[in-house]
């Protein structure tokens, strides 16, 4: 009997997870412990040679969080996972698994200016170089691919622009030359887009966002499909003897979750940005509905959008699936079941009217993060982007009169209430 | 019978056996099978290596073939190239084996088809390490998606 192809709902609650074998507890223990003892020198010794799977020292696996590496691998349809500190970790593992110094990466220029500075400024540090492009050409990508190009990165929903990302051209460019496409799925969440489905290699998380919920805890995580082929000579690092790990080839010992071993065991194990197992367990406690929250996140922001786009305090709204936005047909092909949580809008009277509006939501919280329970809201021109130039912050998508929205669970008609109440004064 | 694919069938498989005959056993440590047949060892499995060119490996005799293993075998797991499989396959007829084993990367529909035929259960490019700990948790912990969803207490 094949077996069965459990649904979305059901594996958030239950992948990567069995009641513990010891106490018969339902719930996930939280093993907080650093160190995991051997039975034997010989067991020591296998456990370090790879040959039996166990756990050594947490820096390198822990079992809670190994139960959300497991749970997020299923919801992606991926393969294998690792966890990491944050989501800028996540995607630095991932990178410097892939990229060598001399090595070179294509991203979009649309990032997360986070994820901007760790490619443009601290990469170019180690000696790998990257290109920025135009992320809604992939022939720009593919224009700027060379001969040591290692990967292409690119987020499914950009931030702020909320440009969405043609995951299956920009697949076909980069396994055209033999390198995979690594994609940020953060602000889409597995419930909303599965990038694997569109041919993409890698998938990076900052867990800190919806799948966690909660806004309480960092986390990050990278997934590999299992699908790429590592063995096509582009990336030595995957089949031959392993200088990190005493003369492993990771691909041919571990086959299709060959590269997530080599994340953990070479580029985790000794650049040390390790989840901690309390934090695996809280961001689990999010995983546990995030089929709940985000078709409600996606109601309630496409509510706003239109609500906002009737406004007369309002100059422009942007929302991937609002009708007539720009991106509506790729949102439509690869966002299916909603677009998310954020929106940005113009409110009329420029950064003055912004920063009025502002000071005058009630239960809207100003703060710099996206993808909480709770709504939230920022003005970019006066904090996140503050100190660039108004050319400068133009360049990068924001402009004097932009307010960022991250739409919460709330009553909705609360939402609209606060978001009309702090127009009104914005006005004045 | 058919070809052994499901977490199930693993699971009965890698549980009612002892005996792995091993057919391509590296003698060096780095290699696939040498991982596979440490694991197996570690996890309760009598390892018994064939191998014409080595006497012995990982401590246990080593044999040039399989009619020259003394007593049963319950797996005959191969890590051998896909086109020197049917030969293997009727050797683990013969021999009354339990299961043909072909690792990740091998597949022989003929090979398949002589074990099938002979009353064995096959499993095709899988690795026995990999789906041993897939199935029995150990894989859990490299945070591989193991398909396995249970409210059951493990054995």
């Amino acid at each position: 009997m094949p077996d069965r192809k459990f649904g979305f709902d059901t594996l958030c609650l239950h992948a990567g997870h069995v009641p513990d074998s010891e106490t018969g507890a339902r719930a996930l223990p939280i093993y907080q412990t650093t160190s995991f003892v051997f039975d034997s020198a010989d067991h020591a010794a296998s456990l370090f040679n790879l040959q039996t799977f166990g756990n050594v020292y947490s820096r390198i696996s822990n079992p809670t969080v190994a139960a959300l590496e497991e749970r997020v691998a299923a919801l992606e349809g991926g393969r294998a996972a690792l966890a990491a500190a944050t989501g800028m970790a996540a995607q630095m593992v991932a990178l410097l698994t892939l990229a060598r110094h001399g090595d070179h990466i294509v991203a979009a220029r649309t990032l997360y200016g986070g994820t901007f500075s760790q490619l443009a400024t601290t990469f170019a540090q180690f000696g790998i170089d990257a290109t920025f492009v135009d992320a809604d050409d992939p022939e720009a990508f593919r224009r700027a691919l060379k001969p040591n190009t290692k990967a292409i990165y690119a987020e499914t929903i950009g931030n702020p622009q909320l440009n969405i990302c043609e995951i299956a051209a920009l697949a076909e460019v980069a396994h055209s030359v033999g390198i995979p496409l690594v994609i940020d799925n953060t602000l889409a969440s597995p419930y909303l887009c599965r990038p694997f489905e569109h041919g993409a290699d890698i998938v990076v998380h900052s867990v800190t966002k919806y799948l966690g919920g909660h806004g309480t805890t960092m986390g990050g995580i990278l997934v590999e499909s299992g699908k790429f082929p590592w063995d096509n000579g582009n990336f030595p690092q995957m089949t031959e003897a392993s200088r990190g790990y005493h003369g492993v080839r990771f691909y041919e010992t571990f086959g299709d979750f060959g590269f997530t071993m080599k994340a953990r065991m070479e580029t985790m194990r000794t650049l040390g940005p390790t989840l901690a197992p309390l934090s695996a367990f809280l961001l689990l406690q999010g995983i546990e509905t995030l089929h709940l929250r985000m078709p409600r996140h996606c109601e309630s922001a496409l509510a706003v959008a239109r609500h906002l786009a009737a406004h007369r305090a309002v100059e422009w709204v942007n929302y991937p699936l609002l009708e007539g936005n720009r991106y509506e047909k790729l949102a439509q092909r690869y966002l299916p079941g909603g677009a998310g949580g954020i929106l940005t809008f113009g409110v009329k009277g420029g950064a003055a009217a912004g920063e009025r509006f502002i000071e005058s939501v009630q239960f809207l919280s100003h703060l710099a993060n996206v993808g909480d329970a709770k709504s939230l809201v920022i003005h970019p021109a006066s904090t996140t982007h503050r100190q660039l130039s108004e050319d400068e912050q133009r360049a990068a998508g924001v402009t004097p009169e932009m307010i960022r929205l991250s739409i919460g669970l709330e009553t909705l008609d609360d939402i609209l209430w606060d978001v009309d109440q702090a127009l009104e004064k914005s006005q004045r | 019978m058919p070809i052994v694919d499901d977490i199930a069938g693993l699971r009965r498989v890698l549980t009612r056996s002892r005996v792995v005959a091993v057919v391509g056993l590296s003698e060096h440590w780095h290699r696939p099978s040498y991982f596979a047949a440490k694991y197996l060892l570690d996890h309760g499995y009598r390892i018994i290596p064939v191998n014409p060119n080595h006497t012995e490996i990982l401590g246990e005799k080593c044999y040039p073939d399989l009619a020259s293993v003394p007593g049963s075998v319950d797996i005959v797991d191969c890590f051998r190239h896909a086109e020197d499989i049917p030969p293997i396959a009727a050797e683990a007829v013969a021999k009354g084996a339990k299961v043909l084993w072909m690792q990740i990367g091998i597949r022989s529909e003929e090979g398949a088809r002589i074990a099938l035929a002979g009353g064995l259960d096959v499993v095709m490019n899988r690795c026995v390490k990999i789906e041993h700990a897939r199935v029995m948790g150990g894989l859990h912990w490299a945070g591989v998606n193991t398909g396995v969803i249970s409210a059951r207490r493990p054995a």
